[in-house]
C-alpha cells in the first residue's frame, strides 16, 4: 500500500515538474500596439488595433511556444501624445512596437526608438520620413512615393486619359507625399496636370476643388487620401454632374463599407490597395470572418496590415531567439539582423525589405464594378 | 512690511521653493535611473506647459483681457526655435548645443514677442468677448499662414517661400509646410526647462508686484478710473500682453526643441483651451495656483491611461464638477461646512482673493 | 458662371452658419454666456436623425423632428445641471463649464457611435439637383436659405410679438429688473436653451445634409466659424447673427475659390479681425456704452 501511494506521488510529482518545464517552454512576446484610438484618426487606430488583436487571439489559442501579450496604447494621431505612449509603453515591459499606425507620430516616435533602441514595425505609416535615417523602423505597407510613381504609370498604362486633375491634403504627410512623387512621374510620362486643389484636416467642403477640377476639364481626377473626404468629393462630383475617371490610393481602400455609403457613386473609381475584403482566398476569407464575427465590420487595409504585423514580429521573434526575457534593447538588435534577409506572405502580399526599412510589395490595381472591387483588363 | 504684501513674498518664495525641490528631486530619480520612462518624457513638456500657464495668467489674470490665441505664440517660438537650430546647425555644426540652445530660444522670444506687439495693436482695442474672439482668430491665422510657409537651408544660407514649396536643388528642408518643422535635433534639457520655468516666475512676479504690475492690475479692475488716473491703458494692456507672447514663444522653442517633429496642426485651438483651463483652475492672478495646474493636469491624462477610451470622458466630467464646486455658491458653502475644522488651520485671506470675483 | 456658383455654394453655407450663429446670439443676449457645447448638440442632433433614419427606418421629417425633440431635452437638462449653478459665477467659469460640456458630449458620442464615419443618407433634403442652363444647384443648398430665412423671420416675429419673446428681450437687457418685474428668469432662460438647441438640431440635419459626413467631431468647426459669425454680425442681435452667417460663408468660399484653398479658413479670420477694427461690436452690435 505504501509503495503504491508512493508510486504514485512520485508520479504526480514528475507529471508537475514536466508541466513546470513545459510552461518555461512558452515565451511571452510583449507586442505594443501604438495607434490612435481616440480622436479624429480614432477609425485607422482602432482598425490596426483590431486586425493585430484577431492575430494575437489565433497565436494564443494554437499554442506552441509563444504567446503574444498585447499592450495597447493611444496616441490620440498627436506627435507628442505619441512620445507619452512609447514612454509608456516601454514602463510597462514591451519588446517591440507594432506601430504607430498613422505618419507624423511614427515618424517622432520612431526618432526617439532610434535613439533608445527600440525596434517598430509600423503596419500603416507609409511616409518616408518614417523609416529614413534610421535603422529600427520598418514598413508592412506601401511606400508612399512608390504609390505616386505608380499611380501615374497605370494612367499611362491602361490609357485612362492624359489631364489630370489632383486635390490633396496638404496638412497630411500621406496625401502630399504620395502627391509629389506623382506629379514629378507624371511629369515624365507626359500626364498633363491640369489642375491642383488643396484641402486641410477639417475641410468637409470641396465645391471649389471639383468646381475647378470640371473646369479645367480634367479626365482623371487622382485622389491621394483616405476615403472620408475621397466620399464628400464624389458626392460633390455628382451634384454637379462631372464624371471623370477617379483614380485613389490605398487610403481609398473602406469607401465602400463605410455605414450608409451609396456605393454608386464610387462606380467607376480605381484604387491601388494590397488587401481587398472580397478576395476568395482561404487566408483572406477567414481573416474577414474572424474580424467580423468579432467586431462587427468588414476590415479595412489597416487592419490586415496589422494582422500581418503581428505575425511577422512572431517570425522574426522566433527566428531570432527572443525570449521573454529580452530586454527591448536587445530585441531590436536581433529583429534588424533578421530583417536583412526576412521574407513574408501574408494577407497583404509577398514582402521583403530594402535596408531604408521599407518593404518591397507589389500593390493591387482594383476597379470597383457593382459595389465590389473588380480586376483591372 | 504690511500683512498682505509679507503674504505675497511668503507665496511666492513658496512658489520657487516648490519648483527648486521638485527640480532637485527629479533630477536626481533622472540620474540615478528610478524614474518612469514615461514621467521622464513629460518633464520637459511640464516645463514649458508651465511657463504657458504663467504667462497666460499674466494677460487674464493680472491684465483681465481673455486671451484665446495664446497657442499661437507658442507655434511661432516653437517653428523660429527649430528654424534657428537647424540654421546654426547647417551653417556651424561646430557650435556648442547649449549655445545654439540659449540663441534658439532667445530668438523665439524675440520673434514671438513682435508678433505680440503687431497683433497687439489691434486686439487690445476691442473689449470683453469681441477681444476673445479676436485672439481665437489670430490663434488660426498663425496655423494657417505656417501651412503654407516654406523654409530650407543650404551651405548656411535660409531659404523661404510662401504658398509654393520652391526650393533650390539640394535644400535641407527646415520646414515643410503642414508637414511642420522636419528632423529637429533634440537640445533641450531639463535643466534647460527648469532655468527657463524660474525665468519665467522671475519675470512675470518682478512684473506683477511694481509700479508698472499694479497699473496693469488697475487697468483690469477698473479700466475707466484708470484711464482717469492718467494711466496708459493701451500702453501697460500692451506690455502685459507682449510678455506673455514672448514668454510663451519661449516655451514653444523649449517644447519643439525636445522633439524631432512639431506640426502647425499641433496647436490648435483645443490647446489654447487647455492652457486656459490651467489657468482658470489655478485661480486668475494666483500664480502658484497655474504651476500647480499645468503640473497635474498635464500628468492625469498620463495617469489615467488604464482607462483609455473613458479617459477624456473622465476628464470632461471631472473639469465639469470642479467648477461647479468651486464657483456656485452653495456647494462652496456645504464644503466650507464639511471641512471647517481644517481650513480654520489656515488664514481665510489666502491666495484665493484674486479668484474670479465676477470680473474678466 | 463659376461665380454664381460659388455665390449659391457661399450663402448656403453662410445659411447653415446663420442657424448655428442663431442659437449662440440668443444665449449670449440672454443668459450673458458662451455656449461652447452649442456646436456639440448640432452634432448630436445629426447622430440622433441618422439613428432615426438608418436604423428604425423612420420617414426623413419623423427622424427631424424626434432630433429636435431630444436636442431641446438635452439642452434644457445641460442648462440646469451645468450652467444654472453657475449663473452669478464669473463668466469664464461658466465657460471653461462650457467647454467641458462641449468635451463630454464628444466623447459620449465617440462611445455611443463609435469613431467611424457615418454617410448621411439620401433624404428629400439633398437628393436632387436643379439645372438652370450650365448651373446645377443642389436642392439642399436651396433648402437651406429657405429655411434659414424662415427660421429669422419666425424668431424676429417670436421676440416681437410673444409674451415669452418679449420677456426674452427683458432678460436680456436687464435681468435683475425683469426679476423685479415678475419675469420667471429660470424658465425664460431654459426657453432660449430649447429654442437654440433645437435649432442646432435643424442645423446638424442640413449641414451633414450638404456635407454627408458625420463624425464626432463634425460639429467643433462649424461651431467654431458660427460663433465667428455671431461676433461678427453682433453677438446678441438676431439679424446680426443672421448676415454675420450669411457674410462668413460667402467670403469663406470665395476666399478658397479666389485667392487660396489653403488660406480660406485664414482669410475669414482676417475679413473678421477687419470689420471688429471698424465697428468694434460687430456689423449690427450696438455699440455699448459704459457708465462710471
Amino acid at each position: 500500500m505504501k509503495k503504491i501511494v508512493a508510486f504514485i506521488l512520485a508520479l504526480a510529482m514528475a507529471l508537475g515538474i514536466c508541466s513546470a518545464l513545459a510552461d518555461e517552454d512558452v515565451i511571452t512576446l510583449k507586442i505594443a500596439h501604438i495607434g490612435p484610438t481616440t480622436g479624429d484618426a480614432a477609425l485607422y487606430g482602432l482598425a490596426t488595433l483590431h486586425g493585430a488583436q484577431i492575430a494575437v487571439k489565433e497565436i494564443n489559442e494554437a499554442g506552441g511556444k509563444y504567446r503574444i501579450e498585447l499592450i495597447e496604447e493611444d496616441d490620440e494621431h498627436d506627435v507628442q501624445k505619441v512620445i507619452n505612449a512609447y514612454n509608456d509603453a516601454l514602463d510597462k515591459g514591451a519588446q517591440m512596437i507594432l506601430g504607430t499606425t498613422t505618419s507624423k507620430p511614427c515618424e517622432a516616435a520612431g526618432a526617439i526608438g532610434y535613439e533608445d533602441r527600440v525596434f517598430f514595425l509600423t503596419p500603416s505609416a507609409s511616409s518616408p520620413e518614417v523609416v529614413g535615417g534610421k535603422d529600427n523602423v520598418y514598413q508592412v505597407c506601401f511606400p508612399d512615393p512608390s504609390m505616386g510613381i505608380f499611380a501615374a504609370e497605370a494612367m499611362t498604362k491602361y490609357n485612362l486619359g492624359t489631364k489630370v486633375a489632383v486635390i490633396y491634403n496638404n496638412a497630411d504627410v500621406y496625401s502630399s507625399g504620395i502627391r509629389e512623387t506623382f506629379v514629378a512621374r507624371a511629369a515624365e510620362l507626359n500626364l498633363e496636370i491640369v489642375y491642383e486643389g488643396v484641402f486641410g484636416d477639417n475641410d468637409t467642403d470641396f465645391t471649389v476643388q471639383v468646381g475647378k477640377a470640371k473646369e479645367a476639364e480634367a479626365e482623371i481626377v487622382f485622389l491621394p487620401m483616405y476615403y472620408t473626404p475621397a466620399s464628400l468629393i464624389l458626392k460633390t462630383a455628382k451634384s454637379k454632374d462631372y464624371s471623370p475617371i477617379f483614380f485613389g490610393v490605398d487610403g481609398m481602400d473602406g469607401i465602400l463599407s463605410m455605414d450608409g455609403f451609396d456605393s454608386s457613386l464610387a462606380e467607376g473609381v480605381m484604387l491601388l490597395t494590397p488587401f481587398s475584403a472580397a478576395a476568395t482566398d482561404e487566408k483572406t476569407v477567414s481573416f474577414v470572418k474572424a474580424y467580423e464575427e468579432a467586431f462587427g465590420e468588414t476590415p479595412i487595409q489597416f487592419a490586415a496590415d496589422a494582422y500581418d504585423g503581428i505575425y511577422i514580429l512572431k517570425d522574426l521573434a522566433e527566428k531570432a531567439g527572443i525570449t521573454s526575457e529580452t530586454t527591448a534593447e536587445e530585441a531590436c538588435e536581433l529583429l534588424i539582423a533578421q530583417m536583412k534577409d526576412a521574407s513574408f506572405s501574408g494577407l497583404t502580399g509577398d514582402m521583403t525589405w530594402n535596408e531604408e526599412g521599407g518593404v518591397n510589395k507589389e500593390p493591387l490595381l482594383k476597379k470597383i464594378v457593382d459595389g465590389k472591387y473588380a480586376d483591372v483588363e | 512690511m504690511s500683512k498682505a504684501k509679507r503674504k505675497r513674498l511668503i507665496l511666492n518664495l513658496a512658489t520657487f521653493a516648490l519648483i527648486i525641490g521638485a527640480y532637485f528631486i527629479l533630477q536626481s530619480m533622472v540620474d540615478a535611473k528610478t524614474i518612469s520612462r514615461s514621467l521622464k518624457g513629460q518633464l520637459i513638456p511640464i516645463c514649458a506647459w508651465i511657463m504657458m500657464a504663467v504667462s497666460l495668467n499674466l494677460v487674464i489674470g493680472f491684465s483681465g483681457e481673455l486671451s484665446l490665441g495664446h497657442a499661437g505664440f507658442m507655434s511661432v517660438g516653437a517653428f523660429t526655435g527649430a528654424i534657428v537650430s537647424g540654421w546654426i546647425l547647417n551653417a556651424n555644426a561646430d557650435m556648442d548645443p547649449t549655445l545654439r540652445f540659449i540663441i534658439a530660444v532667445a530668438a523665439a522670444g524675440v520673434i514671438a514677442g513682435i508678433a505680440g506687439l503687431l497683433i497687439g495693436i489691434p486686439v487690445l482695442r476691442l473689449r470683453g468677448d469681441y477681444l476673445a474672439i479676436v485672439t481665437l482668430a489670430f490663434g488660426e491665422i498663425i496655423r494657417s499662414v505656417i501651412n503654407v510657409c516654406y523654409f530650407g537651408v543650404s551651405d548656411g544660407s535660409l531659404y523661404f517661400s510662401f504658398l509654393n514649396k520652391k526650393m533650390p536643388e539640394g535644400v535641407t528642408m527646415l520646414v515643410d509646410g503642414a508637414k511642420g518643422a522636419l528632423k529637429i535635433t533634440r537640445i533641450s534639457t531639463f535643466t534647460a526647462g527648469f532655468i527657463l520655468v524660474l525665468i519665467t516666475l522671475v519675470v512675470v512676479m518682478n512684473l506683477v508686484n511694481s509700479r508698472a504690475g499694479r497699473a496693469i492690475q488697475a487697468t483690469r479692475d477698473n479700466r475707466i478710473a484708470a484711464e482717469s488716473m492718467g494711466v496708459s491703458v493701451m500702453k501697460y494692456k500692451m506690455m502685459a500682453f507682449v510678455t506673455a507672447a514672448v514668454l510663451a514663444g519661449m516655451a514653444g522653442a523649449l517644447f519643439s526643441l525636445n522633439t524631432t517633429t512639431v506640426v502647425p496642426g499641433q496647436f490648435t485651438f483645443n490647446q489654447s483651451i487647455n492652457v486656459l483651463v490651467f489657468v482658470v483652475l489655478g485661480g486668475l492672478g494666483n500664480i502658484l495656483g497655474s504651476v500647480v495646474a499645468a503640473v497635474f493636469l498635464t500628468v492625469l491624462p498620463e495617469v489615467l491611461r488604464e482607462f483609455a477610451d473613458y479617459r477624456m470622458l473622465v476628464y470632461a466630467v471631472v473639469l465639469i464638477l470642479v467648477m461647479i464646486c468651486t464657483n456656485n455658491p452653495l456647494v462652496k458653502y456645504v464644503f466650507r461646512r464639511a471641512f471647517s475644522p481644517v481650513t480654520r488651520l489656515f488664514r481665510k485671506n489666502g491666495p484665493n482673493a484674486a479668484r474670479g470675483g465676477g470680473r474678466v | 458662371m463659376a461665380f454664381l456658383d460659388n455665390l449659391i455654394n457661399g450663402v448656403s453655407l453662410g445659411s447653415i452658419y446663420a442657424i448655428i450663429a442663431l442659437g449662440y446670439t440668443m444665449v449670449y443676449g440672454i443668459a450673458k454666456m458662451l455656449n461652447f457645447a452649442h456646436g456639440d448638440v448640432i452634432m448630436v442632433g445629426a447622430y440622433i436623425a441618422y439613428v432615426g433614419m438608418q436604423m428604425w427606418g423612420l420617414p426623413a421629417p419623423l427622424a427631424i423632428v424626434i432630433s429636435m425633440a431630444v436636442c431641446t431635452v438635452l439642452g434644457i437638462t445641460i442648462e440646469g445641471l451645468a450652467y444654472r449653478p453657475l449663473r452669478r459665477a464669473a463668466s469664464l467659469a461658466v465657460l471653461i463649464t462650457a467647454i467641458g460640456m462641449s468635451y463630454l458630449l464628444q466623447n459620449l458620442a465617440l462611445m455611443i457611435w463609435g469613431a467611424n464615419s457615418r454617410v448621411y443618407p439620401e433624404t428629400f433634403i439633398n437628393s436632387t439637383t436643379i439645372r438652370l442652363g450650365e448651373l446645377t444647384i443642389s436642392i439642399s443648398a436651396v433648402i437651406t436659405i429657405v429655411v434659414s430665412a424662415v427660421i429669422m423671420i419666425g424668431l424676429t416675429l417670436f421676440t416681437n410679438r410673444t409674451r415669452m419673446g418679449k420677456a426674452m428681450r427683458c432678460v436680456s437687457e436687464d435681468r435683475g429688473a425683469a426679476e423685479l418685474m415678475g419675469i420667471n428668469v429660470n424658465r425664460t432662460i431654459s426657453v432660449t436653451f430649447a429654442i437654440g438647441s433645437a435649432l442646432a438640431a435643424i442645423a446638424g440635419v442640413l449641414l451633414c445634409s450638404t456635407y454627408p459626413v458625420l463624425q464626432p467631431t463634425t460639429g467643433s468647426m462649424p461651431g467654431i466659424k458660427a460663433f465667428t459669425a455671431a461676433v461678427f454680425g453682433g453677438i446678441g442681435s438676431i439679424p446680426g447673427a443672421m448676415l454675420g452667417g450669411v457674410l462668413l460663408g460667402v467670403i469663406e468660399i470665395f476666399g478658397k475659390a479666389y485667392i487660396s484653398t489653403e488660406l480660406g479658413d485664414a482669410i475669414v479670420f482676417v475679413v473678421l479681425i477687419i470689420v471688429l477694427l471698424v465697428r468694434p461690436t460687430g456689423l449690427l452690435g450696438k455699440p455699448v456704452r459704459e457708465k462710471v
